[in-house]
């Protein structure tokens, strides 16, 4: 019987170099493992593959040297212990997110809970080519939103309020972009938001809270981190609701497959079609 | 430095974070509650966390001020924000 490598491929089965040997790759989604799952891949690794595991770049876990008779065994093993298997090829691959919100101090959005509703949503999405989701919970990018193709970024867009300022200069101080400007004599403070990064550090540094600020989202296109480098591109203001961004993600898609050519990137799509026009057809949601 | 007068002074220009926090924490610990400690730091890292640090600690920073040469000047008061 011929072996179907495409579907074996979709299925999370990597073809290994060694004859009948794959490497499984399992579904991850935000890098969470609960220790159960763990010991259910601990179990497989040992009995079908050679004792060990590859952790991947995408917060992955693939067990090498998984022997083609083996498949169906594996899968029944895997399914029973509670972890499910991977993706490969052209759709929505494994989406990513840092700790975020639920356990980081510096976190601003909950990015393990969106990476979980992306999956829902998006997971396994067939597409003209691969297709990579990021989320990472603020400024200092832990995740790399920017390498995905669509990756996303908590922020936060700081307010001013005059009345508890002491004009201590903190937040100048702070501000990595030298956004905020305080004259201590004229006692004045001012904010140029073309400068805003949404890294919320005025706000986490004001000594008497004259800074507030309503958390959001901070969306980058068209990263790349493979054959072909690529830092993905800003050109929305920070979006505040959540269902703002599922209308985004559908119009990108939707952009995806109506204009990629088989096995061309979401990047290199953009530079072929225009960028303008991708941008045009998400501000229409906004 | 600030005009403002101060119980102590510290200098942690010549470390790099957490150290630069850890120092000042140190230094803290030998003040009173509301007695004023003014901290001499570099540009970057140190000025950008060591603030959010100590508010997150219940200390109320009262004054910064950028010197020529790049490093800061910033007093804190301990427990102010208790």
């Amino acid at each position: 019987m011929a072996v179907d490598y495409k579907e074996l491929k979709k299925g999370g089965f990597m073809r290994q170099k060694q004859k009948d040997c794959f490497s499984m790759r399992l579904k991850s989604v935000g890098g969470h493992f609960t220790a159960a799952q763990l010991g259910t891949v601990q179990q497989v690794a040992e009995k079908y593959g050679q004792g060990y595991v590859h952790l991947t770049s995408r917060q992955g876990i693939e067990i090498p040297f998984i022997k083609l008779q083996d498949i169906d065994a594996v899968k029944a093993a895997l399914k029973a212990g509670g972890v499910s298997v991977g993706v490969c090829g052209p759709r929505v691959r494994t989406i990513t997110a840092c700790q975020g919100a639920a356990t980081c101090p510096s976190g601003l959005i909950d990015t393990v809970k969106l990476a979980n509703e992306f999956d829902k949503r998006y997971g396994g999405r067939e597409l003209p080519h691969k297709f990579k989701f990021g989320f990472t919970g603020c400024h200092n990018n832990c995740l790399k939103a920017e390498e995905n193709d669509m990756g996303i970024k908590g922020g936060v867009m700081p307010a001013w309020s005059e009345a508890s300022c002491t004009y201590c200069g903190v937040c100048a101080a702070v501000c990595p972009t030298k956004a905020i400007t305080v004259d201590k004599e004229a006692k004045t403070v001012k904010l140029a938001a073309d400068k805003c990064v949404y890294c919320g550090k005025c706000i986490k540094s004001c000594p008497t809270d004259a800074w507030t600020g309503e958390n959001g989202f901070v969306i980058s296109f068209g990263g790349l981190y493979g054959n072909r480098i690529a830092v993905g591109r800003h050109f929305l203001p920070i979006v505040f609701d959540e269902a703002k961004i599922y209308e985004i993600v559908d119009v990108t898609l939707k952009f995806f497959e109506d204009h990629a050519r088989p096995s061309e990137r979401f990047a290199n799509c953009l530079d072929r079609v225009g960028w303008d026009k991708f941008q045009k057809a998400v501000e229409a949601v906004l | 430095m600030s005009k403002l007068a101060v119980d102590d002074t510290l200098d942690i220009t010549d470390v790099v974070c957490p150290i630069t926090f850890v120092k000042v924490k140190v230094a803290l610990e030998d003040l009173e509650d509301g007695q004023k400690l003014g901290v001499h730091l570099n540009d970057g890292e140190p000025i950008q966390n060591v603030p959010r640090s100590l508010k997150d600690e219940g200390h109320k920073v009262l004054s910064v001020d950028q010197n020529d040469d790049g490093t800061w000047d910033l007093v804190v008061e301990k427990g102010g924000l208790a």
